[in-house]
């Protein structure tokens, strides 16, 4: 066992784990922040995505301990208060979720492109989404909820 | 019934919904999302191998590895006296006699019969300790020579899967009038015919299937929490058929679920050993499927091989139509695995033509491969595969425009009895052909399709009129087609004293919608805002019973059901506000959410309404009993019929096999729409599934070994955002008779409607006959040049 530190949505938090534990077992288990979800075990689906130091990751793809003293964001953390996101405003506003399972992680990675590219084409939007599944939507609106918050951030 | 006006958040408005705050905060409540107090985990040891006896098994190392609690077996299953999984619906071959197929236990006992088939469960501390452990399980496996390929399994030679079905035959099944249809293929001018493959696909919900069993000693009582799409089927079946606990000691809770497709309607070994295990262990066991579990476990879709042909007179006009169809089954029978390419496929083949003739055989074929079920359609997209298909060949060999042809052949009158059971009641396929034709401009393809030539691409356009038969569905008429159960629906409205509502429905949602969309019914209904309603599933102890949601169901059935609670609700509040507001029950008017006296300013408000009904001071309690709360179950009077036109422009690049779908156009017909935005977004969903199944997803079996070579995303071609282009959505509407709210369903349509309209573009673009589903690149290539 060894002990993990890292500042989750802004707080400090450290726990006791296996040195084998990933990074989104670490949070949905010892932070009990399940909104980061595993959607496949080979990195592909992107249900995962959470930001550390800034930047989108797939956090079933590196160990906690690989996170330790990292700023780790996650869609629990993106909401200023009970202000929500532009792009958590857009998902609603035009449909861009159906089950909500992969939402969370594509919400990161679109938050992660949008402060790469502010003002992303639809080409370059879904370019930009190949690391995230989603089953249900058809990308439609998921595109069209990037393509309409990027123009209100 | 349509709203002339819209009203805010009401029937027809494009509400926005209410379930997303939750999933864009992250604070859904997924299955793996819940820990119960004490939980430990459970890991399955699956066969390596297609098809093997087990020999031995020895679990001494698992059991003394860290933090095991339990090895449990098949012996123990069947010592503790646990009954198979269950197939819901009895066909007969068409010699009579029932269909043939084998046990299906929750732990294999003596051969294991596909690869992830399960042998054994470990119970631990913890995920990674029950992982490690179900390592360290010996199992002595006697190898044996296994048939994945419908075209292999009957075979003399090819090896038995169940010896209760002699050449892996479960059924031979026919349906339509043999003697009519081979008459009119005598008298025909023209015969076109097609060998056609629907590719084996993987539903793949983004959420993997989980389950958490619990016991509660000092009840006795169960607590399932599980991945289903239909908690109250998953209830009975695990009672009355599994005989795990009595159905009042088993209480099963779908909570948030990530997305279904059919796939998590049945009841698999995974939920059911959690809760059998859950005794055993002591303590809530909770098992969550890695996505490598779930390619090999969780039911496949279509695997059809067919040979169709379609005969026409002189002027173009269809004569009958004949279809012979293998379709695998997989190993075991799961729920509908039966009626999936028999009932479900074969009644949709007269498509939206004027058919005299029909006459279709599907033998059903067992193979070692995982058990094929529902998925999206569920033998709808296998039928109009092959009517699009086919109808789109004959046009072009013909030399007819693929639109005039369709008109030509349109069934124009209604009701219309097909030769295959199914009676339409209401359409206009004109309407939505003409509309598609508009939306994508049509009639200047031909300058596309040179612009596309002058840059070195082959610009194709293909059609697909369809059809499917939703609302499932009239409980006598699927009884009377071997089916276990009614398909009704429940809903019970419950009017709280302050005039809020919950609304209790046997419907589940996993992605649909029905918190906003129900709520817009009751919301438009009692003149309510809805945010005063609350919609309840997926809770056996909250709802008395439902069938679930799936088959395009639950608006046309779940909501029909609600909509007659709503007119109870409404008839009872009536007669209070008679008394309250002293006046006769013939002189009440109940607008806009306000009972008034009619001619007069007395009334009320409904929220004062529900308050009186609670407090019984004015009104008879002797005569009308106090509160508010009604109950139906709906049974449908017939299926509905959503039709549609899907069309489809691709661009191939010859040099690469690239295919890129540039247009794609959708007109539905789904009848009254209650939500626009949500249908809209249905479409959308289910056309990528129906692309990826054209382009992209293939579940393949090495032939020599058995093993699911596309056993991870690496390897089976999701669907991805730049796979996809965005889509072009319109409606035309004819209103369902059948039901109260004259809605049809629209949830599988995109899947159904959209696979041959690609194969269709790519096959005019690249001047060929037919091609593979799915295209690759690779193909493609082929194709283009030659080769």
């Amino acid at each position: 066992m060894t002990v993990v530190a890292m500042q989750v949505n802004g707080k400090q938090v450290s726990a006791d784990v296996e040195p084998r534990t990933l990074l989104v077992h670490f949070i949905r288990e010892n932070l009990q922040l399940t909104g980061t979800h595993v959607g496949c075990d080979t990195s592909q689906c992107g249900a995962c995505v959470v930001h550390v130091d800034g930047k989108a990751v797939k956090s079933c793809t590196i160990l906690a301990v690989q996170a330790a003293g990292a700023k780790v964001r996650t869609i629990e953390g993106l909401a200023d208060g009970d202000r929500l996101h532009p792009l958590q405003a857009a998902f609603k506003e035009h449909h861009g979720l159906q089950c909500g399972f992969c939402t969370p992680g594509m919400i990161m990675t679109a938050a992660d492109m949008l402060r790469r590219i502010p003002k992303p084409d639809e080409t370059a939007i879904r370019h930009e989404l190949e690391g995230n599944f989603c089953r249900c939507t058809g990308y439609h609106n998921i595109v069209k909820a990037i393509k309409a918050a990027s123009e209100v951030m | 019934m349509s709203s002339a006006i819209i009203k805010p958040n009401g029937i027809g408005a494009a509400a926005p919904r209410k379930e997303d705050y939750r999933f864009i905060t992250g604070n859904g409540h997924y299955t793996d999302d819940i820990n119960r107090p004490g939980q430990a985990y459970a890991s399955f040891v699956r066969s390596p191998h297609a098809h093997a006896t087990i020999d031995a098994i020895d679990f001494t190392d698992a059991l003394a590895a860290p933090g095991v609690l339990a090895v449990l077996t098949g012996k123990d299953v069947a010592a503790d006296g646990l009954g198979g999984l269950i197939c819901g619906w009895l066909v007969h071959s068409k010699d009579g006699s029932p269909m043939k197929t084998g046990a299906h236990p929750i732990l294999a006992l003596s051969h294991v019969r596909y690869v992830g088939d399960h042998v054994a469960v470990v119970i631990a501390e913890t995920a990674a300790q029950a992982k490690d452990a179900a390592e360290l399980v010996n199992v002595s496996y006697g190898e044996l020579p296994s048939v994945t390929a419908v075209a292999e399994a009957r075979n003399p030679a090819a090896p038995q899967v169940h010896p209760e079905a002699p050449r892996n035959t479960c059924f031979e099944w026919e349906l339509g009038d043999k003697a009519a249809t081979e008459a009119a293929f005598k008298t025909a001018a023209r015969i076109i015919s097609l060998d056609i493959a629907n590719n084996r696909l993987i539903p793949n919900a983004m959420e993997p299937r989980a389950a958490i069993g619990e016991y509660d000693k000092g009840t006795g009582i169960y607590t399932l929490h599980t991945t289903s799409q239909n908690p109250h089927v998953a209830r009975l079946v695990l009672s009355a058929f599994v005989g795990v606990a009595p159905e009042n000691k088993l209480r099963v809770i779908a909570p948030d679920v990530g997305g279904g497709f059919g796939s998590k309607i049945f009841i698999y070994s995974e939920e059911t050993v959690c809760v059998w295990a859950s005794k055993k262990a002591g303590r809530p066991v909770k098992w969550v499927a890695d996505r490598s579990e779930s390619f090999v476990s969780d039911a496949h879709g279509r695997d059809h091989q067919t040979h169709a042909e379609l005969a026409l007179d002189a002027n173009g006009k269809m004569l009958a139509l004949r279809v012979k169809t293998i379709a695998n089954l997989g190993a075991y029978l799961q729920l509908f695995s039966a009626s999936v390419p028999t009932y479900l496929y074969a009644t949709l083949l007269s498509g939206q033509y004027d058919l005299p003739a029909i006459y279709c055989e599907v033998d059903g074929v067992l193979t070692h491969t995982a058990p094929v079920d529902a998925y999206r359609g569920a033998g709808r997209p296998e039928a109009t595969y092959v009517v699009e298909r086919l109808v789109e060949t004959a046009a072009r060999e013909i030399g007819m425009d693929p639109a005039e042809f369709r008109r030509r052949n349109f069934i124009r009158k209604f009701p219309h009895q097909t030769p295959v059971i199914m009676a339409y009641d209401v359409g206009d396929y004109e309407a939505s052909l003409n509309e598609a034709c508009r939306l994508i401009d049509y009639a200047n393809f031909p300058v596309r399709k040179r612009e596309a030539e002058a840059r070195g691409m082959r610009r194709g356009i293909g059609f697909s009129a369809y059809i499917e038969a939703c609302g499932i569905a009239p409980s006598a008429a699927v009884g009377s087609l071997g089916a276990g159960v009614g398909l009704w629906e429940s809903a019970e409205v419950r009017v709280n004293p302050t005039g809020s509502v919950e609304v209790l429905t046997g419907a589940h949602s996993h992605g649909q919608g029905h918190e906003t969309t129900f709520a817009q019914l009751v919301s438009d209904r009692l003149g309510i805002p809805i945010e005063n309603v609350e919609i309840v599933h997926g809770d056996t102890d909250k709802v008395q019973f439902g069938m679930g949601t799936y088959g395009s169901r639950s608006g046309a059935v779940g909501m029909s059901a609600i909509q007659l609670a709503l007119d109870k609700i409404i008839t009872k509040a009536r007669k209070i506000a008679a008394h309250v507001l002293e006046a006769g029950e013939g002189d009440i008017v109940f607008e806009d959410g306000r009972f008034t006296v009619a001619g007069t300013d007395r009334g009320m408000a409904f929220a004062e309404l529900a308050l009186q009904a609670y407090m019984g001071h004015k009104f008879p309690t002797s005569e009308i009993e106090p509160g508010l709360k009604e109950t139906s179950f709906y049974d449908p009077t017939n299926f509905t019929f959503p039709a549609g036109c899907h069309i489809a422009e691709v661009e191939i690049d010859p040099g690469t096999g690239t295919v890129r779908v540039v247009k794609f156009v959708a007109v539905d017909d789904f009848g009254n729409i209650i939500n626009p935005m949500i249908v809209e977004g249905q479409v959308h969903g289910g056309v990528a599934q129906g692309i990826g199944q054209a382009l992209l997803e293939n579940a393949v079996y090495d032939p020599q070994t058995g093993q699911l070579l596309s056993g991870s995303f690496m390897d089976y071609c999701m669907p991805r955002a730049d796979d996809l282009p965005s889509f072009d959505v319109g409606v035309t509407v004819t209103p369902a008779p059948s039901n109260p709210l004259g809605v049809k369903g629209c949830g599988e349509a995109g899947a159904i409607g959209s696979p041959p309209a690609i194969i269709n573009a790519i096959t005019d673009a690249l001047g060929i006959r037919d091609i593979a589903m799915p295209v690759t690149p690779e193909r493609a290539w082929r194709a283009a040049n030659g080769l």
